[in-house]
């Protein structure tokens, strides 16, 4: 069986989405399973075409918001979805929307980017994290 | 300029200004379209891939067959394994 890492994305934020999507490269890479689980703000990150309008960056680092953009412009740095699915293509990458949210903010699987493959509660997502190897929480 | 490549390979990739894991990337999408016994260069100006790409040509299994350093960049050569 393959090792696995499992990752709580709370945040929706693209600096932290950056961080979440690059790891999930690395672990694809070195022949990890990657378990993506969406909750609350991680949850508005995937909603339809959202990735492509999204420029907030966490609220402690908000005036380099600007700079981190216009650099990674310059230097063509892919975005975290694009790195999202380059590991996706590279790995098995499973990604899970959390039922309390989509509840809470009155959506369904249908509202989300194709890219996020079940709805689950958090006991499945602790059921696939006790097995990992990595877990993170972002 | 130390310019000069020594080992011929079947495939070589230019990643070089591509951002960590960009280089990466291009030798795992490259390293698909090789039959084993085939080989492959990439280029890289990432600092990171001096470590990244040898671990992950051992974790795959390949070959790292030379880590060619240039000035501004590093040409990692690798042959496809099984």
């Amino acid at each position: 069986m393959k090792e696995r890492m499992s990752i709580v994305l709370f945040s929706g934020t693209v600096d932290k989405l950056l961080a979440a999507s690059i790891l999930a490269t690395g672990a694809a890479a070195m022949d990890m399973e990657v378990d993506l689980f969406l909750t609350t703000w991680g949850i508005e990150a995937f909603r339809k075409g959202a990735y492509k309008t999204n420029t907030r960056v966490s609220r402690d680092y908000e005036e380099y918001g600007s700079v981190m953009r216009e650099l990674m412009a310059a230097k063509k740095a892919p975005s975290w979805w694009e790195n999202l699915q380059g590991a996706k293509e590279i790995g098995d990458v499973h990604i899970a929307a959390c039922s309390m949210t989509l509840e809470l903010f009155g959506l369904t699987l249908n509202d989300l980017e194709p890219v996020v493959d079940e709805v689950t509660g958090v006991a499945t997502f602790m059921e696939r994290a006790r097995n990992s190897k990595v877990t993170l929480f972002i | 300029m130390l310019d000069t490549q020594t080992l011929p390979v079947d495939k070589e990739i230019d990643a070089r200004g591509s951002f960590c894991p960009g280089p990466l990337m291009e030798l795992i999408r490259g390293m698909k379209t090789l039959p084993i016994g085939g080989t492959l260069a990439v280029l890289s100006s990432d600092p990171g891939s001096l470590k990244d790409i040898p671990a992950w040509i051992a974790k795959a299994g390949h070959e790292l067959l030379a880590t060619e350093p240039h000035e501004l960049y590093t040409r990692f050569v690798a042959r496809k394994t099984r």
